[in-house]
Formats: structure tokens, sequence, C-alpha cells
């Protein structure tokens, strides 16, 4: 066969495109997902939290997370006129059943603080990991491979906020993926879902139409342990000094 | 011509550890994942693993597709801002097929109780009652309509003229 001038002139373009998809690949599964296009965090309204423990239970379910472990919880603390530095903090089974009522007119000053996974970006439990089992993703989640996990805890004792456990009978380290597998098809973490009064909410940081940006701007917010420098992204507001 | 045989015997060691690097770089190869390292230090396919489980909680826009005559009510009450699955519990099964699974209505003596039980702990301006002396065993829902729970606000005297909102 004799290929004319003509035709070659054709070809070649057809062959060049045809070159550049072979080049490409496979297309990506989620194409509407891209992790450069996010940067996780977390708002937490400690005004508006009201104590109910519908997180916990939501994240139990959502995450098959067992019992007596949690990737989130909530506490109460007490501060009293004589032990305003010291305050009383109680979480009974991480909150995941509500709090005993407290009586009126004891004196004492009470709120609720959800805690978290706080998804730092300069997290101290990544640092440690000596087989590269936990990392920080590139849209700003701090996860776990439980697949390389060899449950040493070193990221246990690592993370300054007391988020993560060796899980009873995977016997690997677990942790909150603030709901990886929702947030990646465009729902929000199964806390967020469950709270009724919208103490918290999931923030992303990277899109200028996120409310957050409105929130930060008006607001002051505080993330706990900032003396550690772990770029903590659970951003609380209202929260008391005392809080650890 | 004795030095370049001594050299010899460096020549052969030089082939041992010509060799042995290429086994340690073919057992590196197949040791470790394909994607280790393609954003840090770790397995990049992990990512989407944990992106791959299975969703439990439908999310509320899942529920208002159909169930579009109590997402009109609650959107007019006092719960507009509380999800469903936040009183009916993770209802992704329903969501993908309804008829895979029927949800069981919450007894609202324990769920309503949970949030709005009295407690000088909750914030000032949330609506909390005593249940026992507010309604002295009888279930909530008797007198709330709990997708939109003050009295007299609900869709039907909503829309009536005088209604409340």
């Amino acid at each position: 066969m004799k290929i004319s001038r003509r035709h070659l002139l054709i070809l070649l373009p057809a062959a060049a495109v045809a070159w550049k998809h072979v080049l490409a690949g496979e297309p990506e599964e989620s194409p509407n997902y891209r992790k450069s296009d996010h940067w996780w965090g977390m708002l937490i309204d400690i005004p508006k939290c009201i104590g109910c423990g519908n997180c916990v239970r939501a994240c139990q379910a959502e995450n098959d997370v067992p019992d007596g472990f949690f990737r989130t919880w909530v506490e109460r603390y007490e501060r009293t006129d004589t032990h305003l530095e010291t305050p009383e903090v109680i979480s009974p089974d991480g909150g995941k059943e509500g709090f005993p009522s407290a009586a009126e007119g004891t004196g004492g000053e009470y709120f609720f603080v959800p805690k978290m996974c706080n998804h730092c970006s300069d997290s101290p439990c990544t640092q440690v990991c000596p087989v590269g089992a936990t990392f920080v993703t590139p849209d700003g989640v701090v996860l776990i491979d439980q697949k390389y996990c060899l449950g040493c805890a070193y990221c246990v004792q690592a993370c300054p906020y007391g988020c993560r456990y060796i899980h009873p009978t995977k016997k690997v380290a677990d942790k909150c993926t603030l709901c990886y597998h929702r947030i990646t098809k465009g729902l929000t973490t199964a806390c967020c879902e469950a709270c009724p009064t919208g103490a918290r909410q999931l923030a992303d940081l990277k899109d200028p139409k996120d409310p957050i940006h409105e929130f930060l701007k008006t607001h002051s917010v505080q993330v706990l342990k900032p003396q550690m420098a772990t770029g903590a992204k659970a951003f609380y507001y209202g929260l008391d000094g005392s809080v650890r | 011509m004795s030095g370049l045989r001594d050299a010899g015997h460096l020549f052969r060691f030089l082939g041992l550890f010509v060799i042995a690097f290429l086994v340690f770089l073919g057992v590196r190869r197949y040791v470790v994942p394909k994607t280790f390292g393609e954003y840090g230090h770790y397995r990049g396919a992990a990512i989407d693993e944990i992106a791959a489980r299975p969703v439990k909680f439908a999310g509320h826009q899942a529920c208002e597709q159909c169930h579009t005559d109590i997402a009109d009510t609650k959107a007019k009450g006092a719960h507009a801002h509380v999800n469903c699955e936040a009183c009916h519990g993770a209802l992704a099964q329903h969501a993908n097929d309804p008829t895979s699974m029927t949800p069981v209505k919450p007894d609202s003596a324990v769920l309503c109780a949970r949030c709005h039980t009295a407690s000088a702990a909750k914030p000032k301006g949330f609506p909390q009652v005593d249940p026992a002396e507010h309604s002295n065993g009888v279930p909530c829902a008797t007198c709330h309509n709990p997708h939109s729970p003050v009295i007299g606000s609900d869709a039907g005297a909503s829309t009536a003229p005088g209604g409340a909102k």
C-alpha cells in the first residue's frame, strides 16, 4: 500500500491524538472528585452543642467503631467558682447516650466540647509511623492504611489529642477518617449529618464558596493545643481556655 | 603481571556485588506496592480503598427526593435544620432500595428526651422540658408533630390564614 503525502498529513495528527490517549492511561474512577481541589477541616460551634451524643452514635454506626472506642466523643466541662482553671470533665461512654441532668442553680458553668481527630496539617501522628501506614492525603485528611499498619501504636502515643486507638480485633491503628468515603462522594460526614443543632460543620478550606470563610472572618476561633503547632483543622468557636 | 591477577579478586567481588544489587532491585520491585510514593511516603491506593467504603447515612438530600411532603412540613418548622437521619438513624440501605427495608419509627419518648430533657448544662436558648412533669408519660407525638414540633405551627396550620410563619 502506498501512502500519498496527502494521506500522511491526515494520518499524522490522528495518530498523535491517539498516542496522547495511550499516554494518559485509564480515566479516573470518580472524575468529579479531585483531591487537589479540596482541603478539609471541621468547624465546631461550642455554644450550639447540647450534648445529645447523636454524633457519637452516628460515627459508630457509619464506621463500625467497636464498643468502648471512639473516633469522636463529647466531653462536658463544669467550671465552678473555686475551680476555674481545673474544671471537672466527664464523658460517660463518650457521651454516646447523653449526659446526666445538671440541676439549675448550683453556681457552676457548663459547656460541652465535641472532640475528634483534628486532621492536623503538620500531624505528629503521621511523622512517627515507621512503615508509612498513616499519612495526610493531598486533600488534608489524616488516614490509616490498615493493610500496611503493624499495630505498633507509636501514632497512638504521638497524637496529642488522644484521637487514635488500636482496634481490638483488627489489631491495627484506627481513627476518624473525616468520613472520607462520604466527603469524596459529595456527602457530609456522619457526625455532621446527625448533629441536630449544626454544632459541627464540615469545612472545605479550598472552596471559596464554603461558609467557613465567612464564619472565620466574623468570628474568632481557636484550635486545641495551639502551642503544639500541629496545624489542627478542627476549628472551635467559643472554646473556653480551660479546655485541654 | 601479578598485579593484574590480584585485581581479578576485586572484579569477582565487584561482580557479586552487582548481582546482589540487581537481586535487591528485583525483590524491591516485587515487594513494594506500585502506588507507594504516588503522593508521599505511603501507598497511594490506600486513599481510594478508604474512599470506596460503603455509605450508611444516605444524607437528607436522598430522603427529600421521595418524601417531599415531609420535607415541606419540616422546612417550615422548628426542626428545619435537623437532618432526617439525626432522628431516624442510618438509612442508606432504604434509600438505595426502598423495598429492601422499612425504617422503624423511632420511639419519641426516648428520642425527644435525648435532646430536650432539661439540664443546666445545655445552652440557655435551647427548648428544654422535664419530661415527667411536662407530659406525665404521654408520648410526645400525641401533641407535637415531630417534623414541625411547635404546636399550632405544623404544615396544616401554617397554610391557614393567621397560621404561624
